[in-house]
Formats: C-alpha cells, structure tokens, sequence
C-alpha cells in the first residue's frame, strides 16, 4: 500500500517534471476506480465519462501549474475532484432536469409548442372583435359591469362601490349581460371557438 | 473445510472510460503548457 502511494508520489514528480508517460500511468493505474466511482453517483455511461474527463482536465491544470501540493494522497485528491463535479453535476441537473429518450418514454411527449399557430392566432383575434361588437350591443349597465369584470378583473364588490348599486344588482346585470349575449350568439350563429 | 453450496460470484467486469477520453486526457496534456508570470496563470494550447 506505502508502494503504491510512494510510486503515485513519484509518478506525479515525474509528470510535473515534464514526463508526459507518467500520466498515461496514473490514469491506466487509476481508471477504474475513478470511473466506477462516478458511476457509482451517476448510473450514466456518458455523464460518467464526462465527469471523468472534467476531473482529469483540473488534474492537468493543478499539476502543470504547480499548485499541488498533497503527495502521497493522489487518489483521493483525484476522488475529492470528482466528488465535486458529481455536486455540480447534481446542482445543475436540479435547475435543469434532464430526459432522456427511451422505448417507452418520447422526449415529444414532453417537448410541444403549446403557443398557437398563425391561423389559430387569426382565428382568436377575430373572436375577440367579435365579442367586443357584441358587447357593444348590450345595455350600458349591463355592459359596464361585463367590462369591469371580465376585462378590468374587478369583484363585484368593488364593481357595487363604484357604480353605486348593490353587489346583487351588479350580479344580476352580469347575469343580464351572459343572457344577451348568448342569446345574440344563438340568433346570429356566431362561432366563437378558435 | 466446510464445503460451499453457493455459487462464487462472477467477478464484475472492471468499468473503465472510453479509450478516446483518455486518449484525448493525454494529447490535452501535451498540449497545454502553464505560464506563471507575477502570480497569474497563463494556460497556453497548442494546436
């Protein structure tokens, strides 16, 4: 065991020094433990890999610029490493799920455009006028209180205050207003769907 | 010696990453050369 961690502390000289065989060594010596290690975390072959790579990227970096400084503890500096990018792997998998497609789970299952297309845009933006004509048809108590409601959101307790009738007056006058309206649609055969 | 009626075990294949990860590990290192000049790091790769 001193063998191995004195031989890891020399390998690691030696590559600091400018031998670039002496990494081939460490990493054949210590690839598996390093790969099954981050396997262990991440049952992902490609994210495994990955890690992997990233791992001994900031093992090169550290090395060549000198900034290491644990001889003898090469392994677990390495594991320390990987650990880390396993924590930032599981970080930002949070933020961003990933999927992956398999026989029984199609990433368009959850991938769609809900938005709607150019003629449905037409379609709704007609609607629209349509309704505003028609509400221009209504009664002006019935219609200010539809207008108040439906498209400036306000309860009918506010719409009460500020038209100075009682909240069953002003929800009657709804109820008025949804009436004509309805009935105006049946009459005309107007196709308010998109 | 008692005699054993389990079956042994196989022994799990040993997992390793991809020849080209490893490979691409050893050109990376090659390549990259560290400068430190007034205590910055300059990392140069050549192609």
């Amino acid at each position: 065991m001193v063998n191995i961690q004195l031989n890891d502390a020399l390998l690691v000289k030696e590559y600091v020094s400018g031998n670039e065989d002496a990494l081939a060594k460490l990493i054949k010596r210590h690839e598996s433990k390093i790969y099954g290690f981050i396997y262990s975390k991440i049952p992902d072959r490609d994210i495994t890999n990955d890690i992997f790579q990233d791992t001994f990227i900031k093992v090169i970096n550290t090395l060549k610029s000198n900034s290491y400084n644990e001889e003898g503890k090469f392994l677990p500096w390495v594991m320390r490493i990987a650990h880390n990018l396993i924590v930032d792997h599981f970080r930002k998998s949070k933020k961003m799920p990933l999927y992956r497609e398999t026989e029984e789970f199609s990433i368009f299952s959850i991938m769609s455009d809900d938005s709607l297309s150019i003629e449905n845009k037409i379609i709704a933006d007609q609607v629209q006028i349509d309704i505003k004509k028609i509400i221009e048809e209504l009664p002006a108590d019935q219609k200010e209180v539809l207008i108040m409601r439906m498209y400036q959101d306000m309860s009918f307790k506010e719409i009460s205050e500020i038209t100075g009738v009682s909240i069953n007056t002003a929800l009657g006058r709804m109820r008025y207003a949804l009436l004509n309206l309805r009935k105006v649609i049946d009459k005309h055969q107007i196709v308010l769907t998109t | 010696m008692a005699k054993l009626y389990s079956k042994r075990a196989s022994a799990l294949p040993l997992m390793k990453p991809k020849k080209e990860i490893v490979s691409f590990l050893l050109s990376y290192s090659k390549a990259l050369t560290v400068l430190k000049i007034d205590n910055r790091c300059y990392e140069i790769v050549s192609n």
